[in-house]
């Protein structure tokens, strides 16, 4: 559910659009934003503070079960900060796939795992380029000393 | 007292159109977008989530055009909106140790683990005009990419671990300690109940963070200048990426819901004991959304200052009265007291004006009677 928070929802969109063998869904709770008040900490490991308040969008849906009644129904739940309602759609479904057993190493391998690398370099590109900026100051000897 | 007025409804709709006019300027220019607004005027969009208290980049940018880079007034919208949206809950306390680290310096201690990472920052520019960023779109010296920060084969990342410099002076017992509380429950939150003096850090902290970054920099200011000296010195400035999780009621475990851009600063104090407590160093706490570097440092410097009285120091300057601070700290509380002042007062005027001129009459009597007493009861 993380890498689904935090990846570009383009990202989504396109791995919505290549998945084969879409499945019938209905919402059980359609989109809806509201507002996670967020927390830190006096000097970081003290006692908690409300620090302010961030925009979430959530959802929930229901896959149905195939036409041979087989298949079982998956519900999975879209939490993801910001208001992009189709991002919060597209994060259940895939949540409700990733519940299936059946389904899932295979969408593991063709969306998580892709995903999650996305994320993991966007994070190594950050941390490269902030490293080239480190620093080593030169403390220099005072004249009277 | 104010007494409300009616009607002005045709010229209030066509001041609404001439101030749209204005808002969008000469047609002549291009339409300034949110997305650039979002990308290119990212430190006004921090100041504005922060104290506008609500995180999202998008709604800062929009609030940001609308109110003609007006910063309070964007700050003003954001407040209004966020009161038309549910509360869903409260996040996990955030964790600034796991931070994925953009910048992050010590003026304390040179080597650091982690080492010293100077980031995005103005420091040590020249604060020269650069007339290049000036230069139309197809222009020669147009902003072509070639100055920025580019990615050598095999680079060097950022050590995993940056631990918090603060942190590093705990284990000689030379710091104050910050330690979490018991009762995650009782978190004051002043968006939901009102302050009553005296408030607790949690509140001071709320109060604090989504402060006018302007007042709090003239506090700061102030302590540095001698009104509640208190040496400090910038233990550590962090800028980063946190995650932040939340527990939905419905899920009823820990989900990370995105993350989210801060900014820290550690203020270390030099202390030299009282009464209530050894010589030691006290430390001041600033946080806030986005880039904010200048707020989280006046905001650490205000912090320590209000420890005051439980350091059981002498407190007598303005930025170590807590009343004093927190009630005038909120920009748009004190924007709305300020500018309502422009609203029609005519009939309030009108009473005041009766009562001086009764005031005058009343002492001119007065300086008769003193004079001849007799005159006065000739004229009455």
């Amino acid at each position: 559910m993380s890498v689904l928070a935090k990846s570009d929802p383009d990202d989504l969109i396109r791995a919505w659009d290549d998945l084969e063998d879409k499945p019938k869904w209905r919402w059980l709770r359609k989109p809806e934003t509201g507002l996670v008040m967020v927390r830190g900490r006096a000097g970081g490991t003290g006692a908690p503070f409300n620090l302010g308040e961030i925009t979430v969008t959530r959802c929930a849906v229901v896959t149905e079960g195939g036409e041979n009644g087989a298949d079982q129904s998956y519900t999975g739940q879209g939490y993801l900060a910001g208001r992009n309602r189709r991002h919060a759609e597209l994060a259940a479904l895939f949540d409700a796939l990733l519940q299936n057993s059946e389904r899932r190493p295979a969408l593991e391998d063709a969306v998580i795992k892709p995903l999650a690398a996305r994320l993991e370099a966007r994070r190594h590109q950050a941390s490269a380029k902030s490293a080239a900026t480190k620093v080593d100051f030169f403390t220099l000897v005072r004249g009277e000393d | 007292m104010y007494v409300a007025v009616k009607g002005g409804e045709a010229a209030i709709n066509e001041a609404h159109k001439l101030l749209a006019e204005e808002r969008r300027g000469d047609l002549a220019v291009p339409e300034l977008s949110t997305a650039q607004i979002e990308e290119q005027l990212s430190l006004s969009v921090d100041r504005v989530m922060t104290e506008g208290s609500l995180y999202d980049r998008k709604l800062a940018a929009l609030a940001i055009k609308q109110a003609r880079g007006d910063l309070i007034e964007a700050i003003f919208l954001i407040r209004a909106y966020r009161t038309t949206l549910p509360r869903f809950g409260y996040s996990a306390a955030v964790d600034t140790a796991k931070m994925g680290i953009r910048r992050r310096i010590s003026a304390t201690f040179k080597d650091i683990p982690g080492g010293q990472v100077l980031g995005p920052t103005f420091d040590y520019t020249h604060r020269l005009l650069d007339f290049k960023l000036a230069a139309e779109e197809g222009d020669e010296g147009e902003t072509s990419g070639s100055d920025f920060a580019e990615l050598p084969d095999g680079v060097a990342q950022l050590d995993d671990s940056m631990p918090r410099v603060v942190d590093l002076l705990k284990h000689e017992g030379l710091i104050e300690e910050e330690r979490p509380g018991e009762k995650p429950e009782s978190i004051g939150d002043l968006t939901r109940e009102p302050m009553n003096f005296p408030v607790d850090r949690d509140v001071r902290l709320q109060n604090l963070a989504r402060g006018d970054e302007g007042f709090l920099l003239a506090l700061g200011y102030s302590t540095q200048r001698g009104y509640g000296r208190s040496h400090p010195f910038a233990g550590e400035i962090r800028l980063g990426e946190v995650a932040v999780e939340f527990v939905p009621e419905d899920l009823g475990f820990p989900i990370e819901i995105g993350e989210v851009t801060l900014s820290e600063c550690q203020m270390v104090n030099q202390f030299k004991g009282s009464t209530e407590a050894p010589p030691q160093f006290t430390r001041g706490y600033g946080l806030s959304f986005g880039h904010c570097e200048r707020k989280v440092m006046a905001m650490a410097l205000v912090d320590r200052a209000l420890k005051g009285r439980e350091l059981g120091e002498v407190v007598d300057s303005p930025a170590q009265d807590e009343e004093f601070v927190m009630e005038h700290s909120d920009n748009i509380q004190a924007s709305g007291f300020v500018e309502h002042l422009k609203l029609p007062h005519y009939v309030d005027f009108q009473s005041e004006l009766e009562l001086v001129r009764k005031m005058r009459r009343e002492r001119r009597e007065a300086d008769l009677g003193e004079k001849d007493p007799q005159a006065v009861e000739a004229a009455e």
